[in-house]
């Protein structure tokens, strides 16, 4: 027997395993990947970031001046540039804010200078850190030099870099930019409000009917996710629009605006607050419905006191996921927004219309706000219905009710042809000759390469993007998933990896794309090679993306014997063994699904890219998107629809080779 | 070549202390603030049998993990086969494991999974069928090889589970609690082919369990913990006659527990009687607790049919309650000198005839003064 003397452990260091092969390797692979995390991510938004609080500006008080008369003999009279300014006025002080690569000529603080005059001109700075250009030489301390007027004329002050808040200030001081954040919470409320409910009902039906179809109204539930968020915009425009069939129906009210926006977000988000409520309705406790059946309580009371609260938890989560969904999406707006701005829209106008980087930054971070409150708040919220999820107890069986039956197969059917109608009129208009006017058929807005956008060979480099984002992608998330799952103790690594992969959840697609350009296109970083290649298109989706595909892998790996790799081990096999024979096979349908999932939305995408292609590297969603723009809609249109096949040829290719795998490991997934 | 005969057959007890196979030097194993284990030593010799029992979350687990590299120590140093292996990593040990949710791959075919560890040892096909097959055999599965594991019961995916374990012949064979996933009858049944699979094998094993039915067939040595503490180790005979602390003495058998105060010379007072007990280092005066298996007590028979001077350690008592479990009876007693406690005690069904017991009858039993023993009363009771 041992006797215990005291119940406190010895003082001294805890023992640590001397690392094996194995440790070391998952070690390795799982820095790989947060390295791979931190350049495609963190970098980016911390060049970002940096880029919304440094503001700059010219400083006249960095540099003296001496003039000489007309014979070049100087009287010795030091001008400070600052004082010559506050005299003459000649620059304005709202010119004195620039951007980062901003020049500030000189000469009009002489208001008689002459590039030909035979004065001269000595010019030194303040302190040894001024620096400014004299032709394209970089000058930096306090010598005077003297220069002839036509050097003088070249010679130009850079801006100085300061750290603070005024972008903030010149931010919220703009009415136009500030009202764009009134506008975007308000569309994202309501689209939030109308599209939960729409989807609970739709989804109630679903499950709490005995109506028929129920799988061919699923599938057109699901239809939306596989087409660009832009394209209900065209079908609302071809319905509602100027010439639109139905223009009457909006009673003079125009289209392009909030109501535009607010229908295709409803379109678009619909799928997502389905899927995210029909698990809550699955989960909320069959047995305490027949409870509540049995007690006698009328159907109302039992909705609201038991199926309401049972899927609460889901229909926070699919709000705030809709929430953002809307609130940080571009294609939409853009085509049909109008005058009406929105946040995500402004990035998009700032950079692209007038080069304003760093007020793209400073929306970006404004943005970034609420997109983090909802990420937060989905994510305490899953953890919630997990638990709920693990003590879930009899699966409902529906009973059928004629009259319940009807009313919700009527329903259901509405919502169906709301969704089948709007692809339906975009696969419509892109096959008449001149809508609304020549309706007869023809296949003229195929021909892309007569338009802007990139013609087929966007839509073939779209096909390829997302071909390469699921390869590459599942290959990094999937071996990513599971070293963080399986690598023993090391906390910190492990920790890290776990933080930087939920991050691209919060991080709105023009967000990233906008810190992309910070980051990559700076021609110090030594990346700078992958700007304007198929490479940057490809790492900013699989980065975008990979929150979800990272959860869909750890959740397939959670779901296997946690000590396969201690069997191993004990058997002297390293972990690639057991990763190739066993982890990879078993969680197979998980990895098509992470596949699939970077395939359609690489297809889909437009927000992540639109600052990033180049035209070798012109994708589908964005020729929509610029074809749209330019006023080729039905081409738009038809190459929208060109997605929405692909990615629905797609899906039936993966359901069959998923069907097949299932089938021929039947044996050992029996059970 | 890798076969159980090639493995010296070894006898737990043969071998003396000094050369045990596995030692354990103060271990302790700490999950942040809570210690789960603490000041943990034992020797297990070659060959040996050896059973971890306690009831659940006691820290079992923990140092089975601890010993195969799993879930590594805090402090303290574990050495096998004269090597200190204390930080090695799991793969280089030498050791087997079966897990109680069997960790069988699903997608590898039985025979797959047997040989998984096998074939990179520098076998030859032909060598690692051969081999496979005996394993086959040896756990009485013969044509299973080709099925997955979700096609056999629980009982054979054990056994699969045990094959794999085995196929490198390692040193140390670390079972955590493997059958109780099973049903009542698989497991009894799977108890003596386990065993006997060892005994064929000769490996050194530790098998962690809460049954302490199991242990008690199946062990050589029973090491009993609680709390993170070694209670005691030894013989189940030892562990069952000799209970070294209260708590071993309650976990493993019946056992009836009385407050007593402990007397001079090895004697001991419950309610008003002093008894003989098998003594202990209990000083006199204190507040102690008697303990008697329920089947030590002996019977003496009815007081009026056979009036006789009360033997030492005799005390008369009256039946209220009698049960039949079968191969013998479960009395309950009240003995007005002991005060209110109930005394249970077991009869056979031979003596229960020949005194003709029975409910509410009196009778003198007798409390062996050897099999009385005397424990400290633990603080709150
Ligand atoms: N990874 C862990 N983290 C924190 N506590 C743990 C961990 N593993 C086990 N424990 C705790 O240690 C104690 C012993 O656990 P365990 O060894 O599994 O018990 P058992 O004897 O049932 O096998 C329990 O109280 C358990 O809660
Ligand atoms: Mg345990």
């Amino acid at each position: 027997m041992s006797v215990t003397t005291s119940d406190n452990l010895p003082k001294g260091r805890p023992l640590t395993l001397k690392l094996g092969r194995d440790d070391l390797m998952m070690r390795g692979f799982i820095l790989v990947i947060a390295l791979y995390l931190i350049i495609t991510l963190a970098f980016p938004l911390y060049a970002m970031l940096s880029k919304a609080f440094s503001t700059f500006q010219f400083d006249l008080s960095q540099v003296e001046l001496q003039v000489s008369d007309q014979d070049g003999n100087f009287d010795g009279t030091i001008l400070s540039a600052e004082a010559l300014n506050a005299q003459l006025g000649a620059i304005p002080e709202d010119e004195m804010a620039t951007s980062n690569d901003g020049r500030l000529s000189l000469t009009p603080l002489f208001p008689d200078f002459s590039f030909r005059s035979p004065v001269l001109y000595k010019i030194r700075g303040t302190t040894a850190d001024t620096v400014y250009l004299i032709g394209s030489d970089r000058i930096t301390g306090t010598d005077w030099h003297e220069l002839d007027s036509n050097t003088f004329r070249r010679v130009v002050l850079r801006p100085v870099q300061s750290v603070g808040l005024s972008n903030f200030t010149t931010y919220f001081s703009t009415p136009s930019l500030f009202r764009s954040i009134e506008n975007s919470l308000f569309i994202s409320t309501v689209s939030t409000i109308v599209t939960v409910s729409l989807a609970f009902a739709f989804a109630y039906a679903l499950s709490r009917s005995c109506m028929r179809f129920k799988g061919l109204f699923r599938l057109v539930a699901m239809a939306p996710i596989l087409v660009p968020s832009l394209l209900p915009g065209i079908a609302l425009v071809y319905l509602f629009g100027n010439q639109g069939m139905l223009k009457e129906v909006m009673m003079g009210e125009s289209i392009y605006g909030p109501y535009g926006i607010m229908l295709g977000s409803i379109f678009f988000t619909f799928p997502h607050a389905f899927i995210i409520i029909t698990t809550a309705l699955a989960i909320s406790d069959a047995r305490l419905y027949e409870a509540a059946i049995s007690l006698r309580a009328s159907a109302w009371k039992t909705f609201w006191t038991v199926t309401i609260p049972g899927a609460r938890y889901g229909l926070i989560s699919a709000a705030f996921v809709v929430f953002n969904l809307v609130i940080t999406d571009f294609g939409l707006p853009k085509v049909i927004g109008g005058q009406y701005n929105m946040l995500a829209v402004d990035i998009y106008k700032q950079v692209i219309g007038q080069q304003n980087f760093e007020m793209g930054a400073v929306v970006s971070v404004v943005l970034l706000m609420p997109a983090f409150v909802a990420f937060a708040v989905d994510r305490q919220v899953q953890k919630k219905q997990v638990a709920l999820l693990s003590a879930r107890s009899v699966v409902f069986e529906p009973k059928p009710d004629r009259k319940f039956d009807r009313i919700c197969f009527i329903y259901c059917t509405l919502i169906a042809i709301f969704i089948l109608g709007i692809l339906g009129v975009c696969q419509f208009a892109a096959l008449v000759k001149f809508w609304p006017y020549d309706l007869s058929l023809s296949l003229k807005n195929y021909n892309f390469d007569v338009m802007d956008g990139g013609g087929w060979e966007a839509y073939g480099n779209s096909i390829k993007l997302g071909l390469l984002t699921a390869f590459f992608g599942t290959i990094v998330v999937f071996i990513g998933a599971y070293m963080v799952d399986k690598t023993r103790s090391f906390r910190v690594g492990r920790g890290l990896f776990q933080f930087l992969a939920m991050l691209p959840m919060a991080i709105p697609g023009m967000v990233l794309g906008l810190a992309y350009i910070f980051f990559f296109n700076d021609p110090d970083n030594p990346l700078n090679a992958i700007y304007g290649t198929m490479a940057i298109l490809v790492i900013v989706t699989i980065t975008h993306f990979y929150t979800v595909s990272h959860l869909t892998a750890v959740t397939a790996l959670k779901q296997m014997d946690g000590e396969f790799e201690s069997v191993a081990a004990s058997l002297k096999q390293p972990f690639y063994k057991l990763f190739a024979r066993v982890t990879v096979p078993v969680c197979m349908p998980a990895i098509l699904d992470i596949a699939i999932y970077l395939f359609v939305n690489a297809m889909t995408t437009v927000s992540a890219v639109v600052f990033l292609y180049s035209t070798d590297t012109a994708l589908a969603s964005i020729a929509v998107l610029n074809m749209d723009d330019a006023g080729d809609i039905a081409p738009a249109a038809a190459m929208g629809m060109m997605i929405f096949y692909t990615n629905a040829a797609a899906r039936i290719l993966h359901l069959a080779v998923s069907k097949g795998i299932l089938k021929r490991t039947q044996a050992w997934r029996s059970r | 070549m890798l076969t159980e005969s090639t493995r010296e057959i070894g006898n737990g007890k043969a071998h003396a202390q000094g050369d045990a196979y596995l030692r354990i030097d103060s271990l302790w194993k700490a999950f942040g603030e809570f210690i789960a284990l603490k000041d943990i030593s034992m020797r297990i010799s070659e060959g040996e049998f050896v059973c971890f029992l306690g009831p659940s979350g006691c820290g079992k687990t923990t140092l089975l993990r601890a010993i195969a590299g799993l879930d590594i120590q805090t402090r303290g140093t574990v050495e096998q086969a004269g090597k200190d292996i204390s930080n090695l990593p799991p793969a280089e040990r030498d050791f087997g494991i079966v897990f109680q949710s069997y960790a069988l791959f699903p997608n590898l075919t039985i025979e797959k999974n047997i040989s998984f560890g096998l074939e990179n040892a520098g076998l030859s096909k032909s060598a690692i069928n051969a081999r496979v097959t005996e394993l086959l055999d040896l756990v009485g599965l013969p044509d299973q090889g080709k099925k997955y594991p979700a096609q056999l019961s629980g009982g054979q995916q054990q056994r699969i589970a045990l094959a794999r374990a085995i196929a490198m012949s390692p040193g140390l064979l670390l079972l955590d609690e493997p059958l109780s996933a099973l049903d009542a009858k698989v497991r009894v049944h799977l108890r003596h082919e386990v065993k006997d699979l060892q005994r064929k094998l000769g490996v050194t094993t530790i098998m962690v369990t809460h049954d302490q039915e199991e242990a008690l067939s199946m062990a050589d040595r029973i090491v009993v913990m609680n709390h993170g503490v070694i209670e005691q180790i030894g013989s189940p005979t030892d562990i069952y006659r000799e209970p070294a602390t209260l708590f071993v003495a309650d976990f493993i058998g019946e056992m009836n527990k009385l407050p007593a105060v402990s007397g001079e010379a090895k004697t001991v007072t419950i309610g008003r009687k002093a008894f003989k007990s098998a003594g202990g280092e209990i000083p006199p005066g204190k507040e102690v607790i008697a303990a008697v298996r329920p089947e030590d007590i002996i019977p003496h028979g009815d007081v009026v049919t056979e009036p006789m001077e009360e033997p030492d350690n005799s005390i008369t008592c009256r039946i209220t309650e009698m049960e039949f479990l079968g191969s013998f009876w479960r009395c309950r007693l009240k003995c007005e000198a002991l005060g209110e406690h109930e005394l249970i005690a077991d009869f056979s069904i031979n003596a229960v005839r020949r005194l003709e017991l029975a409910a509410e009858k009196e009778l003198v039993i007798e409390i062996p003064s050897n099999r009385l023993k005397v424990f400290a009363r633990p603080a709150g009771e």
